[in-house]
């Protein structure tokens, strides 16, 4: 790898995947020879069926587990730099929250692990629950906030440390449209705000359309990368761009994709 | 960004059910009970006076009251020696329990090692290890203390530990992805997330404390002489002073739901505002 440690080249991936292979313990093979870039700035969606390894090449990506073979490179990093000074967020599948802990707390916790003092993160875990719309609920318990409301507390933790890199596990799937609809607008929000590259997990040809600047289809058993398609839709977006013509035939597109990666796992199978 | 239309539960308060409900409610708690207490009081009273039962089988009410306040000496000093035992042997236990339970979550050859053993020493009897640890402890109230802790110390130490195991996984993902040391995790997510076990073996480990205080002063027998409330019952059955030992029953009966009062009262005060146990279902 010819990763200079500070001057990385601007268009060098933020991380690269490189023919990176996951086998688990019983066998399966949850991902073979993955290979892919991810640019700085992109809205990057892994769009695939159950079973196909995103969420894992999700967890490898953040060290939360390790590659069986293959290698995770991250050019723009320093080497040997480890994987929570990579200046990473992750989002769950679920919210995540500790409910004994307030909503304040919560999203000081990222900080918190860092040694910050409550006082000197306070401006900094405010202005992160401002920026989801929650600022009035600091003190509020989890149990106390519908789904969509802990869904945002979740993002305000993992953009209180001011993440390069958001890593999402198919953060809404749990949600009703409406919530869902509302929290993808905010993300667009977020992302031109702040800048942040995103790595997107979803099983929703829809949501994947509307949110990404690129979308890689996945198929299952073994899982790998199945098809590309880039999304050339200048941002902002908003809800007009999902009734436009453009939208729809994004839509198609990705769907026959998918479809197309599910017949190849099942053939396979058979 | 306007936060979400479903209001929380926060919000809602002030539509919280009328007072009049409430005081019917908080009422009927004590009323009901009460009743019931004079019922039985009157029955009991009812069926001495009736059927002339003797004292020595069967002492009525009031004898049993004024037998209260009469030997209020005797039986207040035997009281005290009981509950210091009790809550001495809470304390350690909750303290050792604790301990031992972060110990064995940390090391997977600690918790081989010593969880077994812990589990012998709760499910043998302790009336049957009482006898062997009067003789070897010399002085009654170490051996009865003793006893009362190794009784208590199990409920809390199994709870505890099963409390520690029971974190969210995603959420131990969250900590290691945040580089949080071993220590940040236990203390930041794991001690919290144990707090409703810990507490269930509190409440188990508080009524414990108490049967194996006098369990244990059963077992010491007239070696205890002089000593704790379970002596004095004993002591009053030798002579068929039925009143005084119904008596110390009844003081016995009244520590035991102090006890269970108080560790409900600190479950509730640490659990209040986020577990689902402590929370009031809302229809």
């Amino acid at each position: 790898m010819s990763s200079s440690s500070s001057a990385a080249a601007p268009h060098s991936p933020v991380v690269r995947l490189e023919g990176v292979t996951k086998s688990f313990a019983n066998g399966t093979l949850a991902l073979d020879r993955l290979t892919l870039d991810v640019a700085p700035g992109e809205f990057l969606s892994l769009l695939g069926p159950s079973g196909c390894g995103k969420s894992t090449a999700l967890r490898i990506i953040a060290g939360l587990s390790h590659p069986t073979s293959g290698r995770v490179d991250w050019p723009s990093a320093g080497e040997g730099a480890g994987a929570h000074a990579r200046s990473i967020g992750f989002v769950f599948q679920e919210p995540t929250l500790m409910p004994w802990a307030t909503v304040f707390n919560n999203v000081w916790l990222p900080l918190r692990l860092k040694g910050r003092s409550k006082a000197s993160v306070r401006d900094a875990v405010m202005d992160a629950l401002e920026r989801v719309g929650l600022a009035a609920f600091a003190d509020a318990y989890p149990r106390e906030l519908s789904g969509g409301m802990k869904m945002r507390v979740s993002l305000a933790r993992a953009l209180v440390t001011r993440p390069k890199l958001l890593l999402m596990d198919e953060p809404f799937a749990a949600l009703d449209e409406i919530t869902r609809f509302k929290l993808n607008n905010d993300i667009l929000k977020l992302q031109a705000e702040l800048g942040w590259t995103v790595v997107f997990v979803t099983h929703s040809v829809f949501e994947s359309v509307y949110l990404s600047s690129r979308i890689v289809v996945m198929a299952a058993r073994p899982g790998r990368v199945f098809d590309e398609i880039a999304v050339p839709v200048p941002r902002p977006r908003n809800e007009s761009f999902r009734t436009s013509p453009d939208y729809v035939a994004l839509c198609r597109e990705a769907s026959d994709a998918l479809t197309r990666a599910m017949q190849a796992a099942g053939r396979e199978v058979a | 960004m306007a936060a979400d239309a479903s209001a929380p539960a926060a919000a809602n308060r002030t539509a919280a059910p009328t007072d009049a409900s409430v005081w019917r409610d908080r009422v009927l708690r004590v009323v009901v009970p009460l009743v019931i207490l004079v019922l039985f009081v009157g029955v009991w009273d009812w069926y001495v006076r009736a059927y002339g039962i003797k004292p020595y089988i069967l002492p009525g009410p009031f004898l049993v009251a004024e037998t209260l306040v009469k030997d209020w000496g005797t039986l207040s000093g035997a009281l005290l020696v009981t509950i210091r035992i009790t809550v001495t042997a809470l304390l350690l236990a909750l303290v050792g329990g604790t301990l031992l339970a972060i110990l064995l979550v940390q090391s997977k050859i600690v918790e081989l090692a010593l969880f077994p053993y812990a589990v012998v020493l709760q499910v043998t009897p302790i009336v049957a290890i009482a006898p062997l640890i009067l003789i070897y402890v010399p002085d009654t109230q170490a051996a009865v203390l003793l006893c009362a802790f190794i009784v208590t110390f199990f409920p809390i130490l199994s709870n505890t530990t099963q409390g520690l195991k029971s974190v969210d996984h995603n959420l131990l993902n969250l900590f290691e992805l945040y580089g949080a040391s071993r220590w940040q995790t236990l203390v930041f997510l794991k001690i919290p997330a144990a707090q409703p076990y810990f507490f269930a073996g509190l409440k188990i480990g508080g009524g414990l404390a108490l049967i194996a205080a006098v369990v244990a002063e059963f077992a010491a027998g007239s070696a205890g002489a002089g000593s704790g409330l379970a002596f004095r019952i004993l002591e009053s059955q030798y002579r068929l002073n039925i009143p005084r030992l119904f008596a110390g029953l009844i003081l016995l009966s009244a520590t035991g739901v102090v006890i269970f009062w108080l560790t409900s009262l600190a479950s509730h005060l640490a659990l209040r505002r986020w577990h689902e146990s402590a929370l009031a279902r809302e229809t």
